[in-house]
């Protein structure tokens, strides 16, 4: 099947709305008698399920969680971002657009990413409308700040839990719509395959946690909100539940998985401890707007760190290399995310890394405290300030912007960051990569839509910060309740789906046939002893830096660990109850299908692109030397992959990317 | 460290529950407390047996999912943190670590240390919202400005995770806390004033239809509440009550 991106016609800045006006549309009256599932209730699925429900379809919704409010979305910290230019600092519509089309490593669907910027500053209306409590500032308007890859200050927050209070914004939008009756609202339940009829997506057979039952939901259209697969790593920072699972069986009924290899490693998290961890934890890159990321400059004092016989704050500035504002002069400490974490991989692979295992940078929040503290001097009209009281006061404005991220800090590693500066090392945090969606945001399952981080289109190779929650929101409450009226206009006769169906039939008995393979297996193997086998492949072979033997490598042991969990793996309990260790062993058959469809991706994208760096693509001399060097003439392409049996066998579709409204450039932050 | 841990275990919500006793061994004190959980589950899975059920997710204190009563305390033993932050080096080798589910009429045990927080859901739904269309044909978010200490202060009642601890934590099993936080958001906030007599009524109805207790000053709610969540949510709930009823 070609790929159709369904772009529509017409200059950039007039597609969306020129589109808007010509699409079908449903009325009200009939709108009451369409369903709509949606599966996942985070940024894209809460205010997509609150919207469309608003709209008048019936909503059904699910998450694995107890409650809406707990998708990971919870988790983001830093901020959303928005072309409202209110800081009058130049920014715009197109600014937004260029920067997240660069930053993305120009790998991105250019009519996508434009009508995201396009509709982010509805965003913060609309979420200021709902109550949600950003920062302001004392003359009562809304304050921003600045994130990685960019020159103006466009991200709106609320302390270090932007996520957290965008996510509640959402979820008191559902509530309303619960309250109603327009969601009908499956806490603890797990979308385990979609259901198609007639080749389009009429429904989903879920499990509910608590009981076991295995349920079977009909709808006249799919929508997939379940975010990233970040977790095939085994240590990221997602949420301990996220998982692959849903997005991997609508791939394998149909929807192309595309550019699985962009995976996102972020600069700034807490580094790994032990053997035992179970995730890694970020910390927002916000920080980086204050923070100085170093590590000494010579390998003795590396020595003395490590061995405890040096502290950090007794090197002197001249002992100290500050190596973002070294060799990235232009946006020092907050260059892109991908930038940043290879920078710190270099230096620790050159032996610089300051804590025992050798994988850790620092953050150092000196110079800002100090910075502050002479702001707030003035301020207050306190001349020869003691050095002390300096520090005080600008500890004060640092807690205040940051007080939560410190002391989440402060109890994990049981260091005090107001004294000493945190480390920091790169954990795997988001991924680009998704499900293939035309701009309707549809798969190539006609009915079944993707939107969110589970899909592939808005960000490229490469994640700018605090472009996540915009996007979720954008696809949800924007986005989505638009384009999915021009499909769902053909189903006002449908009437509803009946669930009594060979269709239902056939794909419940799939579920079952598993559950009752894991619980009646036996093996020997827990099942995180698998998926922790993974992720030492998936982080050794397809992390920050992949090259052909190591990923060649990587497909051949993951089908290995796959047969051997499919043989070994240990699932106690039963089938009929709540058992987590039969959720895990699911989610954990589908990472070991996935983590081979990324190696192979990564191992035909021949060049490097924002997350993804093949060592073989690298610029050899010139100022750019050791860079990312990309090969637009032959990999100007997204990848979308259909799935042929076994993940090896996956065939290839390329959309083109056409760059019309932004030159195509190496990407320069120096 | 080694350590014993006396769990609370119980098939579902139907059978009787009880506590077992367990050991685990070579617990370092840098792991998390429910990576400790992690060894013990791994030990009791490689044994053939079934592994502790606990809900967990985020793993970073924000998502509201984890619970559990250690030792008699909601989160355990430290401050300001949920479960999943609490680190082993709270305890020392050779400790008895009790570990029980929340404990609520109105939060009743699912499995294990797992429980239902549905009755929270309910409250949300009876008014825990501003009833504004997301059209995104609002007014733009300048138009209205709003002052930094209100602002400030509705986002420390709004960093509340829904966790339940304050219930659990609670001798009259309230959940004031968490409705007044909710309460107290919108009403600190412009944007919830046209709403605010009929939400604080319609919340405070659904919460002692769901069974929770009434507030009796004592406070141990804010001390055990992650989120450090205040008091003054509480007397702010009340106010709006009073105010809605007089209205």
């Amino acid at each position: 099947m070609a790929l159709d991106s369904r772009v529509p016609k017409g200059p950039i800045k007039d597609k969306w709305t020129d589109y808007k006006n010509k699409i079908n549309l449903v009325n009200p009256a009939n709108k009451r008698h369409i369903d709509v599932i949606v599966v996942g209730t985070g940024l894209a699925g809460g205010s997509a399920a609150a919207t469309l429900a608003e709209l008048g379809y019936n909503v059904k919704a699910f998450a694995y969680q107890d409650s809406p409010r707990r998708a990971h979305s919870i988790a983001a910290q830093g901020g959303i971002n928005a072309a409202k230019n209110y800081q009058g600092d130049g920014d715009s519509t197109y600014r937004l657009f260029y920067d997240t089309v660069k930053g993305g490593d120009y790998r991105s669907r250019e009519a996508n990413v434009y009508r995201l910027a396009e509709v982010s500053a509805n965003i913060i209306d609309q979420c200021v409308a709902q109550g949600v409590p950003f920062a302001r500032d004392y003359g009562g308007l809304l304050d921003n700040r600045s994130f990685g890859g960019v020159l103006v200050s466009r991200t709106f927050y609320a302390k270090g839990q932007t996520g957290q209070q965008l996510l509640l914004g959402a979820y008191s939008a559902m509530n309303r719509q619960i309250a109603r009756g327009k969601i009908e609202m499956f806490n603890r339940h797990e979308m385990l395959d979609v259901v198609k009829v007639d080749g389009k997506a009429r429904g989903i057979i879920a499990r509910n946690l608590i009981t076991g039952e295995i349920e079977r939901h009909s709808a006249h259209a799919v929508v997939v909100a379940t975010g990233g697969y970040g977790n095939v790593y085994f240590l990221s920072t997602n949420a301990m539940g996220s998982n692959v699972t849903a997005a991997w069986k609508i791939h394998k009924k149909g929807a192309y998985f595309a550019n699985p290899c962009y995976t996102q490693i972020h600069p700034t998290c807490i580094p790994r401890s032990g053997d035992y961890q179970s995730k890694l934890t970020l910390m927002s890159e916000s920080l980086r707007n204050d923070g100085r990321i170093w590590v000494p400059k010579n390998l003795e004092d590396v020595k003395a760190i490590r061995e405890g016989s040096k502290k950090p704050t007794d090197l002197s500035e001249d002992e100290r290399d500050y190596y973002l504002e070294r060799r990235y002069p232009a946006f020092g400490n907050l260059v892109p995310r991908d930038v940043a974490s290879r920078a710190a991989k270099e230096r620790c692979d050159a032996g610089y890394g300051v804590n025992a295992t050798g994988e850790a940078v620092y953050l150092d929040f000196a110079a800002a405290i100090e910075r502050y503290g002479k702001e707030q001097a003035k301020i207050h009209n306190i001349s020869n300030a003691s050095d002390a009281k300096i520090y005080e006061l600008g500890q004060a404005i640092v807690e205040a912007k940051y007080g939560n991220l410190f002391q989440m800090y402060e109890k994990i590693v049981d260091q005090d960051p107001y004294k000493t500066p945190m480390m920091i090392y790169p954990a795997v945090h988001y991924t680009m990569g998704g499900v293939w969606v035309d701009y309707n945001l549809m798969t190539t399952v006609p009915g079944l839509y993707c939107i969110g981080e589970a899909n592939f289109s808005d960000h490229g190779a490469n994640r700018l910060g605090a472009s996540a929650l915009m996007q979720g929101l954008a696809d949800g409450y924007f986005v989505l309740p638009y384009t999915i009226g021009d499909y769902l206009a053909d189903d006002i006769r449908t009437g509803k789906i009946p669930t009594d169906s060979k269709e239902f039939d056939e794909v419940e008995k799939e579920v079952k046939d598993r559950i009752d393979f894991f619980v009646n297996n036996k093996g020997k193997k827990s099942v995180d002893y698998f998926h922790k086998k993974l992720g030492k492949v998936m982080w050794d072979k397809c992390g920050m830096s992949r090259n052909e033997k190591g990923l060649k490598e990587a497909m051949v042991e993951i089908k290995a660990i796959r047969e051997e969990f499919w043989k070994d793996v240990s699932v106690p309990g039963g089938a009929n109850e709540m058992n987590p260790e039969l959720e895990k062993a699911g989610r954990v058959a589908d990472f070991l299908e996935l983590g081979e469809l990324f190696a192979k991706d990564a191992l035909t994208r021949e060049e490097s692109c924002g997350g993804h760096f093949r060592e073989e693509s690298a610029e050899e001399d010139g100022p750019q030397k050791g860079e990312a060097k990309r090969n637009d003439k032959d990999f100007a392409f997204v990848s979308a992959w259909e799935y042929k049996g076994e993940p090896a066998d996956a065939v290839l579709h390329k959309e083109e990317l056409e760059f019309k409204d932004i030159e195509l450039k190496q990407r320069s932050y120096k | 460290m080694n350590l014993t841990l006396k769990i609370w275990r119980q098939k579902d919500a139907s059978a009787k529950g009880q506590m077992v006793d367990y050991k685990v061994n070579d617990i370092s004190e840098h792991m998390s407390f429910l990576e400790m959980m992690d060894v013990l589950n791994e030990q009791l899975v490689n044994a053939g047996e079934e592994p502790v059920a606990f809900d967990h997710d985020c793993r970073e204190g924000i998502c509201g999912m984890c619970s559990l009563y250690i030792n008699g305390e909601a989160h355990g033993p430290d401050r300001g943190i949920t479960t999943c932050q609490l680190h082993m080096r709270m305890f020392k080798d050779g400790d008895t670590i009790t570990i029980e589910p929340w404990r609520a009429a109105a939060f009743p045990v699912i499995k294990d240390l797992v429980v239902d927080r549905m009755a929270f859901e309910r409250i949300q739904q009876a008014g825990g919202y501003i009833s504004v269309n997301t059209s995104g044909n609002t007014q733009d978010a300048n138009s209205l400005p709003i002052s930094k200490h209100a602002a400030d202060e509705a986002m420390d009642a709004a960093t509340c995770i829904g966790c339940g601890a304050c219930v659990a934590t609670c001798k009259n099993s309230s959940a004031m806390l968490f409705v007044g936080a909710k309460v107290s958001q919108y009403a600190l906030l412009p944007q919830g004033q046209v709403e605010a007599a009929d939400r604080v009524k319609n919340m405070v109805a659904q919460m002692d239809l769901e069974g929770f207790g009434n507030c009796t000053n004592t406070g141990a709610c804010e001390v055990e509440c992650p989120k450090g969540i205040s008091l003054d949510n509480i007397a702010r709930m009340n106010r709006e009550l009073m105010k809605a009823a007089i209205k």
